[in-house]
């Protein structure tokens, strides 16, 4: 895995923004932005080159699932890996998702190695 | 009210916080509410939705929450700001997710809106919807919390 890939970290909640960005340093990634929902997410996508998207599912304006959604119509954004940080767990979020073309699907609350293994299958 | 939906976010709320602050919490004995008054002095309230209607309010004495958002962070949090109103707003949205999804599993499907935070000595939790209201203390290494469960049945 390239740890010095692009990552951009979306949530509508500072707290998992902070959270997450620390467990990708100590996962010993280097190059993280963060946008608080999907709407500036797809802003930043459209300017900027990223590798993979880190996203919550429940978010003002725009949704993780809408941005999921969003990306895959668009050969621009559609191959970059997408997985979904979520606490929304119940089976038919994650089939939505899966549906969606997901790369993979973490359900809050998570550990730092939940993490590496979902990056790891994500990239494997 | 069903104790089958009371459970759930008992065992969310201690799953929550263990994974995420690495915090042991126990729960005392659940008892019904009769005042609006906060327990806590910071309090994340959120709807839910589905096979019955409710709120669920989690609120954290001063001392328990900072513990629980330094060691979330993995730095020292010293007073009630933003960043302690943002963290209970996730905790809270984490505790529902995780409840809601164990009683998805029973048959009971309900959906969550997005939490809010209110935050000061002294304040009030009113649940609108007219239900009983439980509410169960924890205790924690750093201090004490509650949730507090309304449902319209």
């Amino acid at each position: 895995m390239d740890m010095s890939m692009r990552i951009l970290v979306v949530d509508d909640f500072a707290t998992m923004r902070r959270i997450m960005k620390n467990i990708l340093k100590q996962l010993g990634f280097t190059n993280i932005s963060e946008a608080d929902d999907g709407s500036t997410a797809l802003e930043q996508l459209k300017s900027s080159k990223f590798d993979m998207i880190i996203c919550d599912w429940n978010m003002p304006k725009m949704t993780g699932i809408e941005l999921l959604k969003t990306m895959k119509a668009d050969d621009d954004l559609k191959n970059i890996p997408f997985l979904m940080v979520t606490a929304e767990a119940q089976k038919q979020n994650v089939i939505e998702a899966v549906q969606a073309g997901v790369s993979n699907y973490v359900v809050k609350p998570f550990t730092a190695e939940v993490i590496g293994d979902k990056l790891k299958r994500v990239f494997g | 009210m069903d104790a089958l939906i009371i459970n759930p976010f008992i065992v969310a709320t201690k799953n929550v916080l263990s994974t995420m602050a690495f915090i042991d919490s126990k729960p005392g004995k659940p008892f019904l509410k009769k005042d609006n008054a906060a327990r806590g002095d910071v309090t994340g309230i959120i709807g839910i939705t589905g096979d019955a209607n409710g709120t669920i309010a989690v609120t954290f004495e001063e001392l328990s929450i900072l513990k629980i958002v330094s060691n979330m962070f993995g730095e020292e949090m010293t007073e009630l700001n933003n960043e302690i109103a943002d963290a209970v707003g996730e905790l809270t949205n984490m505790i529902s997710g995780q409840a809601r999804k164990e009683l998805a599993e029973v048959g009971k499907v309900f959906e969550g809106a997005i939490p809010s935070v209110v935050m000061g000595k002294d304040h009030s939790i009113i649940h609108i919807t007219n239900g009983p209201k439980v509410a169960i203390p924890f205790g924690t290494e750093a201090g004490n919390f509650t949730i507090e469960v309304c449902f319209d049945r």
